[in-house]
């Protein structure tokens, strides 16, 4: 099939990619074999989107200038500028999310745009397109392409009657059906489907594999990287971390790998710390900086959140049940669109929710952000433009706006019959914290909009802050604002937490982060609660955590049920 | 069981009520069932090929084509140049079809590409366009006929001397297409008196003993219509039919499939158009009056409404929602006013009913696909949210 026999199916030369002068990839170089199964393994953000973009020429890379280095298929050099020029080259692409039509057949899905076609004179006086398709021969070629997957699935059921892990087979076998598909991108193929589907479609891949289709295998679920791939790859950081074979790796070290950033130098020098020992130091370090919550233990946790969902669109909670106590910062994290994001703003009543939500023992009314509001919750919203600011208004009206709309403050007048602005003290209160938290601006008539992101953010906060709030949830505290803004945030909500002991809800993609600020985090996992450490637990197990979240089928789960009780213990 | 039972009924809740309403109206009009007959089949004949121009783009998910009144106005031009050069019959409306087509087809590639740059917003986009393009006709027909554009029939211009009257009569082409095989069922003693007055030997006489009256049928245009079905079934089984389908249900998917997602959106828009203009030559044939300024404007929003009385959503139609459609909202209009006038003594609210059911029958319409496209919705991530949604 080759043009050169010697040279790799595909070769990566020092790759890299800058997003606006933001360095997402540098220095990749690996290459891949016919028949090979490859693991790509990295955190949210690791750059692994990035590098599949580049290798299937997607619009987003050329229009962001390209990427450096070369590419190199069969040993010639090859540089995709389209999708369909990656496709006609013998690349296949199966994403995360499913590109099914839903009211099509399996069939119609599988031979999408590839349709077998009857021969007529229409088609010589215009197109092909006006030919009509032939049923018999699609039906077919589409049973032949499933059963090469070896499940049974109905050329002629439609995708919107089928269980999700039907999709993910459709979406393979679409893939397998182009007859010069000779590597495949698999994204993610496993999230979607259950224990018993996602070992079906290992097979199947290790099938593919051994006919000579070269197999790129994205997945956080390590074991079964670890069972299915013949090489793994690490990135972190946009950069490859390692190219091991995976008999040389264990899971953990996987997850080291991806997530440990000192952690990992330690782990290699002093490869095992007795857990036992570790867990007398995180009690210690925990109670030190929870004294608060320890002394009032016996009374009624802050919130108790019981078999919560909530349905926001990408980040859905499924059942998450958890307790905050009062004082406390805790941290909620896990991967993005697994409804870390949710958790908050459906307490707030932003997004349809159910389940119990007690404050202070006391019921919360869900689906009304009015009565979260009413309890003294504040909320910081990850949407710091869409829901958060006022863009188009000053900064006074920004910061006491909640407060005047939920606790008639800042206003003069008789209640209910005439009522007006204080502009008086809405400014005397916005320039208290624009001094308290160094907000950059020319004073309290600038708009919001003309602010940067982080100054945006700390006027967000301040807009919580004024509330005088028993429960802060904040969202994404430090999305997309610069270094030296992010300690400064953290350090407020440190300092207002000691202050007036309020308890702090943290909601962020970045786990150190939280690691730093937090008494304790919880990770989320599809949904539900993977499980609560405290803070100083080492960054693997949050990562087993993270990634465990995916398979609970792996044998070393008790020991981070252990974790999870324990550090439920300390709270 | 009772969920399914509603399901069906909030599925067909349309044409339920008007098959309700018409069976009221049908005995208070005191219509005969000839006459009923005779009357629905003139309209069917008249109005069912407008009708199936709409499907194209429903299936190419651009939602109704309120467009289609770029055809018609195509279509009238088209008339009114063979007015001008008095060729009559069969080759008129031949020629007439001729003289359309381009500018339908130049009408729709504008069109298409207007809706591609408003995609999602289709429906409202092609009805505020079918205005800016009836401002364009207007001025045309208006303005440059007869003056620019060489019309030499003094009955058809204004006394200033350019400009197209707002009346013009077809009678060159009047129900030329409708009795071009001339058919009619009646019984043996209809049969006789027919003859007497007709003449032997130019009809099809169909006759069946049981039947009262007499009935005339456009056979001729019937058989258009037919092969326009045959056409629609032939087109849904081509590549390009399926590439509209899958376009019509997600975009985004055809588009990463490879399929060239704007062109077959234009591609869909100018069949719509070049039809909708056939349709409205053929309306007209029948109607044997040109209204040059407002023919076009019902056009669209009768036959919308039609459509959605058969049963068809802003996302799903059939040939059989189109017949179904015309039969129903045709069969009101003919008994409404009777009805009408027998029960109240006033034969306007018929003409009132009219308008306002057609209206709101295209509101309640949108208001339901809204509504069902949230429930679809609601229930697609509610199963996203697996058990945990019971607790």
């Amino acid at each position: 099939m080759s043009a050169n026999n010697n040279a790799p199916l595909l070769q990566l030369d020092h790759i890299g990619k800058e997003y606006y002068g933001n360095r997402v990839l540098s220095d990749i170089s690996f290459s891949i074999e016919p028949g090979e199964i490859l693991g790509l393994v990295g955190e949210n953000g690791a750059g692994k989107s990035t590098l599949l973009n580049i290798l299937f020429g997607m619009p987003v890379i050329t229009s962001t200038g390209g990427y450096e280095g070369s590419l190199y298929l069969d040993g010639k050099h090859v540089h995709f500028t389209s999708p369909t020029q990656a496709l006609a080259a013998g690349i296949g692409m199966v994403h995360q999310e499913f590109s099914l039509i839903p009211g099509f057949t399996a069939t119609e899905n599988i031979l999408l745009n590839r349709e077998v076609l009857n021969g007529s004179l229409m088609s010589f006086v215009f197109s092909d397109r006006v030919s009509t398709l032939d049923r018999d021969a699609m039906r077919q070629r589409a049973a032949t392409a499933i059963n090469t997957l070896g499940v049974h699935i109905s050329p002629d059921m439609t995708v919107n009657e089928m269980p999700v892990g039907y999709k993910q087979f459709i979406e393979i076998a679409r893939e397998i059906d182009r007859k010069n598909t000779r590597l495949l991108f698999l994204d993610e193929p496993t999230a979607v489907l259950t224990e018993t589907e996602a070992e079906i479609l290992l097979i199947a891949l290790k099938k593919l594999a051994k006919s000579g289709i070269a197999i790129v295998f994205i997945s956080h679920r390590l074991a079964e990287v670890k069972e299915l791939c013949d090489r793994i790859l690490v990135l972190r950081d946009g950069r490859l971390i390692t190219d091991q074979r995976s008999e040389e790796l264990s899971t953990r070290q996987i997850a080291s790998l991806m997530v440990g950033r000192e952690s990992l130098r330690k782990e290699e020098i002093v490869p095992e710390i007795p857990e036992q020992a570790l867990e007398e130091v995180n009690v210690d370090e925990t109670l030190g900086t929870t004294t608060l919550a320890k002394k009032k233990k016996k009374k009624k946790p802050a919130l108790k959140v019981e078999h919560l969902w909530v349905d926001m669109p990408g980040e859905t909670v499924r059942d998450v049940s958890f307790e905050v106590q009062k004082g406390e910062i805790f941290g909620i994290g896990g991967l993005a669109g697994h409804g870390k994001l949710g958790i908050p703003n459906g307490i707030m009543g932003l997004y349809p929710a159910g389940g119990k939500v007690r404050l202070f023992g006391k019921k919360l009314t869900l689906n009304k952000p009015r009565a979260a509001l009413g309890r003294k919750m504040a909320f910081v919203s990850e949407d710091r433009r869409g829901v958060g600011l006022l863009l188009d208004e000053p900064l006074d009206w920004n910061i006491t706006f909640t407060a005047m709309q939920t606790q008639g403050r800042f206003l003069i007048g008789i209640p209910y019959i005439f009522q007006m602005r204080n502009e008086m003290a809405m400014a005397k209160e916005t320039k208290k914290f624009i001094e308290a938290l160094s907000i950059k601006c020319t004073g309290p008539g600038q708009k919001a909009g003309e602010l940067s992101g982080g100054n945006q953010q700390k006027v967000c906060l301040a807009k919580a802050f004024v509330l005088r709030p028993d429960i802060l949830l904040i969202c994404e505290p430090t999305r997309g604002i610069d270094i030296g803004a992010k300690t400064l945030v953290l350090d407020t909500l440190k300092e207002y937490n000691k202050e007036h002991g309020t308890t702090i809800i943290i909601t962020s993609s970045e786990l150190e982060e939280l690691r730093s600020v937090c008494n304790r985090v919880a990770i989320v996992g599809e949904g539900k609660i993977a499980g609560v450490l405290p803070a100083s637990s080492p960054a693997e197990d949050f990562g087993m955590l993270m990634l465990n979240a995916h398979s609970r089928a792996t044998n070393e789960e008790d020991e981070y049920e252990n974790a999870e009780q324990d550090g439920e213990k300390i709270a | 069981m009772i969920r399914k039972l509603f399901d069906i009924i909030a599925n067909n809740a349309v044409p339920a009520v008007f098959i309700l309403i018409s069976a009221f109206a049908i005995p208070l009009s005191g219509f005969s069932a000839s006459y009923l007959v005779q009357e629905l089949l003139t309209r069917i004949g008249r109005n069912s090929f407008l009708i199936l121009s709409l499907l194209i783009p429903i299936m190419a998910g651009m939602g109704l084509n309120f467009g289609m009144v770029l055809g018609a106005m195509a279509g009238q031009i088209g008339l009114l140049f063979i007015c001008d050069w008095g060729v009559v019959g069969i080759p008129g409306m031949v020629l007439a079809c001729l003289i359309g087509t381009p500018i339908a087809i130049v009408l729709g590639i504008f069109c298409g590409h207007i809706l591609n740059r408003a995609k999602g917003r289709e429906m409202v986009t092609s009805y505020i366009l079918g205005f800016f393009i009836n401002g364009v006709y207007q001025m045309v027909v208006l303005y440059l006929m007869g003056w620019v554009i060489p019309i030499t029939n003094p009955n058809l211009l204004l006394s200033r001397g350019y400009g197209v009257r707002n009346a013009v009569s077809l009678s060159g082409i009047r129900t030329v297409l409708d009795n071009l095989i001339p058919t009619v069922i009646t019984n043996s003693e209809g049969a006789k008196q027919f003859l007497n007055i007709n003449g032997a030997g130019s009809f099809f006489l169909i006759q069946l003993p049981f039947f009262d009256g007499t009935i005339r049928i456009p056979l001729a245009t019937f058989i258009i219509i037919a092969l326009f079905c045959v056409f629609i079934v032939w087109f849904r089984k081509t590549k390009l039919g399926q590439d509209m389908r899958a376009i019509g249900q997600s975009q985004s998917v055809a588009d990463s499939a490879g399929i060239p997602v704007n062109r077959t959106r234009i591609i869909a828009i100018v069949i719509s158009t070049v039809l909708a203009c056939y349709g409205q030559i053929i309306y007209l044939q029948n109607m044997g009056t040109l209204n040059t300024y407002n023919s076009h404007d019902q056009a669209g929003m009768f036959s919308i409404a039609a459509l959605l009385i058969g049963g068809a959503s802003v996302s799903k139609a059939s040939i059989t929602n189109v017949f179904v459609g015309v039969i129903l909202f045709h069969l009101m209009f003919i008994v409404a006013p009777m009805a009408g006038k027998n029960l109240i003594g006033e034969a306007q609210i018929g003409e009132y009913f009219r308008v306002f059911v057609s209206y709101g029958i295209i509101a309640i319409a949108l208001v339901l696909h809204a509504w069902k496209r949230n429930r679809e919705r609601e229930a697609a991530r509610r199963s996203l949210r697996g058990n945990g949604g019971n607790a």
